[in-house]
């Protein structure tokens, strides 16, 4: 028996180094595939949801349109706030950081349709066909959730479907019902799926 | 005398040694042969990114069979790496699994080991 080749014995280390690479991808990869049970935020839901049967009692008092508009507004921007602390607060007891790969595929897929969401409520305002914003809010946010669920657990989509069919009724209906669709999408939906979520998914 | 010329030899043929033949002696020695096991490795990581996981999620989660995944599972319950609870949920039964601290911590190691192999091994 001659000597173990010496090309061997320099190769066998590169393979053990790419086992271990191939291993450390595998583990984040599984993580991550297993993070999509976590990332969106149960209790995060919830509380949008109570914030916005708030907005929406408020917003029912309000004679100004602009008043209206405002109260929402307020509402959007306190409900992303919530979603982020309440996702971050979840990702951190995972120990799985907010930008960690389920939560940013969730973020990058909400994203577009709350940006077109923003700036089609300018263009319609503008427009002056205040009547299809609370409709053409639920369609976007459904969409928004529909997509980014691609990446979560089933009931997240089933969420969105819902609120795009919520959507697609309010946007032929009366400016003056807008406050019960938008109490009963972002209120009662984020309240049912967010306890859902919750109960089921942890958090 | 000879003891210590001995030492000597031993100390400069360690010095010798490659970081490659370093690394390959140094990863079976402290290696987890039962995290080590692709699927056992994967309930692990799964579960260390969810506070629990049942048994039907684990197997679509990990596209694998009944038998495999009892299997493998029961030898991480044995090790105490992770926890095994039944219940029903309604009339259908449900097995959920945690993992435990010395669960998280057993995959922590072999992280760090797999870590420190690739580290080694851009030092060459």
């Amino acid at each position: 028996m001659g000597s173990v080749p010496a090309r061997t014995k320099s190769h066998e280390p590169v393979a053990l180094h790419a086992h271990a690479m191939d291993n450390l991808r595998f583990i984040r990869e599984t993580m991550e595939r297993a993070g999509s049970f976590t990332a969106v935020p149960g209790v995060g839901g919830m509380l949008m949801g109570i914030s916005a049967l708030g907005a929406a009692l408020l917003a029912a008092r309000q004679t100004k349109l602009e008043r209206w508009l405002a109260v929402w507004l307020a509402e959007a921007i306190f409900a992303v706030l919530i979603g982020v602390v309440a996702a971050a607060r979840k990702g951190r007891a995972v120990k799985a950081p907010l930008l960690s790969g389920p939560a940013r595929k969730f973020a990058l897929g909400l994203a577009p349709s709350i940006f077109v969401a923003a700036l089609l409520t300018g263009v319609l305002y503008r427009a002056g066909l205040y009547a299809v914003i609370p409709g053409i809010w639920l369609l976007l946010y459904g969409t928004g959730i529909l997509s980014a669920g691609a990446f979560s657990v089933p009931v997240v989509p089933v969420m969105g479907v819902c609120f795009v069919a919520l959507g697609a009724i309010a946007v032929f209906c009366p400016l003056e019902w807008s406050h019960w669709f938008l109490a009963t999408g972002f209120g009662g939906l984020h309240l049912v799926f967010g306890a859902r979520i919750a109960a089921r998914y942890g958090g | 005398m000879e003891a210590e010329q001995m030492a000597k030899q031993n100390a400069l043929r360690q010095e010798r040694r490659s970081p490659a033949q370093s690394i390959a002696e140094v990863a079976p020695a402290k290696l987890d042969r039962l995290i080590h096991e692709r699927l056992r490795l994967g309930i692990l990581s799964a579960l260390a990114a969810n506070e629990s996981l049942t048994f039907i999620e684990l197997k679509k989660l990990l596209k694998t069979t009944d038998g495999n995944l009892s299997v493998h599972a029961r030898k991480l319950e044995d090790a105490h790496y992770i926890t095994c609870t039944k219940s029903f949920e309604g009339r259908l039964p449900k097995t959920e699994y945690r993992l435990t601290a010395a669960g998280r911590r057993a995959l922590e190691r072999y992280l760090d080991h797999m870590e420190a192999l690739i580290q080694a091994m851009r030092e060459r």
